[in-house]
């Protein structure tokens, strides 16, 4: 169990920087999630961590020590990759025990720790195995024993679920969970998909360009993210941002209701109805809000059961509660703070 | 009607298949028939153009192999040959490995051209080499040595097993040196413990190719060497099997055969599994 700590760090390649300065503390035994779009430098913070990139300038500190400049085997990290990145030519047995092998552990202390990882998740019986003999979500558990057999200060995991198929998905991001909850290992997770994210952090980093957008609990992120990349980013569909005056006026789509569903509508919103989407449990309702000019897009998201009772083309009632509403400045896109009422 | 086309069609592709490999055995068997069959020939029998050539006509003789160990120093060009072969193998994998290596894993526009460059120099033909070549050797005072060529042969083997290994080393994915090192591996026992070991199916191809050019070189071979002891397979074979307009073809096909056979045996025991992708798994 440690605390990690990036402090301004920088990592340029060439003229491009990856990584622009970022400040980021994951606290003792804590799930961080690094969260942003493909290109924003998440998988770069993450290689430095490891120490697998030389940082520009800035410092790593694991635990209270600058490890900046040493390498990855002395920073007693474990990294789960992306591909698994499992030893072709070694047995399931010999994966798992490689970090024990690389420090000279004795043999027997090797046996017991291989056993309790593989019992942890299931893989006793490919032991002797090759990895090309297992299927995704059993390589992807070789590569998590292989983490975790040598009780590391810190897991990274760079989008270990994003090989596995949609169902599998689901039930293994509930056994990382909770596999982390039972070890209480620091852990640093990198992906780009925000039910990932929300799912499965304590916090999550949102990153764009290399900085860090917003550090926060899912709540925190999908109710006051803090500008409007990060109110576009999270959420699906995403917030609603509608021009008004000098700022963006921001809503999700579930707050967006019928106005005869509200006694008394706090925000009337008419909307001009162009598509509705039929998603089983729910539906979507795309328009235009009317008197704002053409592209005042908006998507209102309401129970599928909910009949609103007009078509297409035409104008429907549509309100919102005052506390669901949010601004943002329109020049900087960053969030201005709700006004006492 | 459907299904008996469906039948048809199945039984015809079958056949197709069949005819294709058929083919193709053929042809890579046949060199190995013409020399087995040419070497137990009596000489009258290869001669008669009238004989079926693919067929014994007199019964078999071994009169050609006598020749072989018995007429010319054959053996002694096999162990040469052996001894340059393994000087010259080791020489290439020492510079070729590194080499390989960090051609593969360099960033930037430079690594393809470099490397390109490097079996560009591989293309330079031993025609135009010898010369400046027999220059060096005479200043070393190596001429008429083995040293002579152990010295020359890595100017070809290297770029050729340092373009064959950089192929190779590629296709190892970058995360399993990342998880070595983070494993607790330097990025030299990444190397060794992780990178050698995957590619050795790519280093045993470098040693067959490395060993298969010396064993065949004629030119430097000729050139550098006079005395038929020190004569390599691929010089002394002709020099001694070929006398003016008289060609000793039993024995010299004795002599391809048994130095190729042992070669197609390894080949064969190896090759085989390189190609099936021997980093499956590793990653996805």
């Amino acid at each position: 169990m440690a605390t990690v700590e990036a402090r301004q760090l920088v990592k340029a390649f060439e003229e491009v920087r990856a990584v622009d300065g970022i400040d980021l503390m994951a606290r003792e035994g804590e799930f961080l999630v690094l969260l942003g779009p493909s290109g924003c430098g998440k998988t770069t913070l993450m290689r430095m961590i490891a120490g697998l990139e030389q940082p520009t300038a800035g410092d790593i500190v694991i635990d209270g020590r600058a490890v900046t400049d040493l390498p990855p085997r002395v920073r007693n990290v474990a990294m789960v990759f992306q591909s698994y990145a499992l030893y072709p030519h070694l047995t399931v047995e010999r994966n798992i025990s490689f970090p024990l092998r690389a420090v000279g552990m004795s043999k027997e202390d090797i046996r017991k720790k291989v056993d309790w990882a593989a019992d942890m998740f299931g893989i006793r019986r490919f032991l002797n195995r090759k990895p090309r003999q297992l299927s995704g979500g059993e390589r992807q558990r070789v590569a998590l024993a292989r983490a975790v057999v040598r009780e590391p200060a810190v897991f990274l995991l760079d989008e270990p679920l994003s090989n596995l198929d949609a169902k599998l998905r689901n039930s293994a991001r509930d056994e990382l969970k909770s596999f982390q909850r039972s070890l209480g290992t620091t852990t640093i997770y990198v992906t780009h998909d925000q039910a990932e994210a929300m799912g499965l952090g304590d916090r999550i980093a949102v990153l764009n360009h290399g900085r860090v957008a917003q550090i926060g609990t899912p709540q925190d992120i999908y109710l006051r993210p803090s500008d409007t990349f990060v109110a576009t980013f999270i959420g699906s569909p995403p917030m609603n941002l509608i021009e008004d005056g000098d700022t963006w006026f921001g809503f999700r789509p579930e707050a967006l209701v019928p106005a005869a569903q509200v006694p008394e509508a706090a925000v009337r919103v008419p909307l001009r109805i162009k598509r509705v989407e039929y998603l089983g449990a729910e539906q979507l309702i795309y328009g235009t809000v009317e008197g704002r000019g053409g592209d005042a897009a908006a998507i209102a998201r309401i129970p599928a059961n909910l009949d609103i009772g007009v078509g297409a083309g035409e104008v429907c009632d549509f309100a919102l509660s005052r506390h669901d509403v949010q601004r943002f400045d329109r020049n900087s896109g960053r969030r201005i703070a709700e006004a006492t009422s | 009607m459907t299904t008996r086309s469906g039948g048809a069609r199945r039984i015809a592709g079958r056949a197709g298949h069949a005819a294709i490999l058929v083919f193709f055995v053929t042809f890579l068997a046949f060199p190995f028939y013409w020399m087995l069959i040419t070497t137990f020939k009596t000489t009258q029998d290869l001669h008669d153009i009238n004989n079926n050539p693919y067929l014994f006509h007199d019964a078999p003789t071994l009169d050609h192999l006598r020749v072989l160990f018995s007429d010319t120093m054959f053996l002694q060009w096999i162990s040469n040959t052996m001894l340059v072969g393994l000087a010259v193998v080791i020489i290439t994998l020492v510079l070729a490995v590194p080499a390989g290596y960090a051609l593969a894993r360099m960033k930037g526009p430079w690594a393809q051209t470099l490397g390109i460059g490097i079996f560009l120099t591989y293309l330079v033909p031993p025609t135009i080499l010898f010369i400046p070549f027999s220059r060096i050797i005479a200043d070393l005072g190596l001429q008429d040595s083995l040293w002579s060529l152990v010295l020359v042969y890595p100017s070809f083997t290297v770029p050729f097993c340092t373009w064959l290994l950089m192929g190779f080393f590629m296709a190892i994915p970058r995360d399993l040196e990342d998880a070595a090192m983070v494993d607790g591996l330097s990025r030299f026992g990444a190397f060794f413990k992780v990178v050698m070991p995957i590619s050795l199916a790519g280093m045993l191809t470098a040693v067959i190719f490395a060993f298969t050019l010396v064993m065949q070189e004629f030119v430097y071979g000729v050139t550098f060497i006079t005395s038929s002891a020190s004569y390599t397979i691929g010089v002394g074979v002709p020099t001694f099997l070929v006398r003016g307009d008289v060609y000793f073809w039993g024995s010299m096909m004795g002599a391809c055969l048994i130095a190729s056979v042992p070669i197609a045996i390894i080949y064969n025991m190896f090759v085989d599994r390189f190609v099936a992708g021997f980093t499956m798994g590793a990653v996805k």
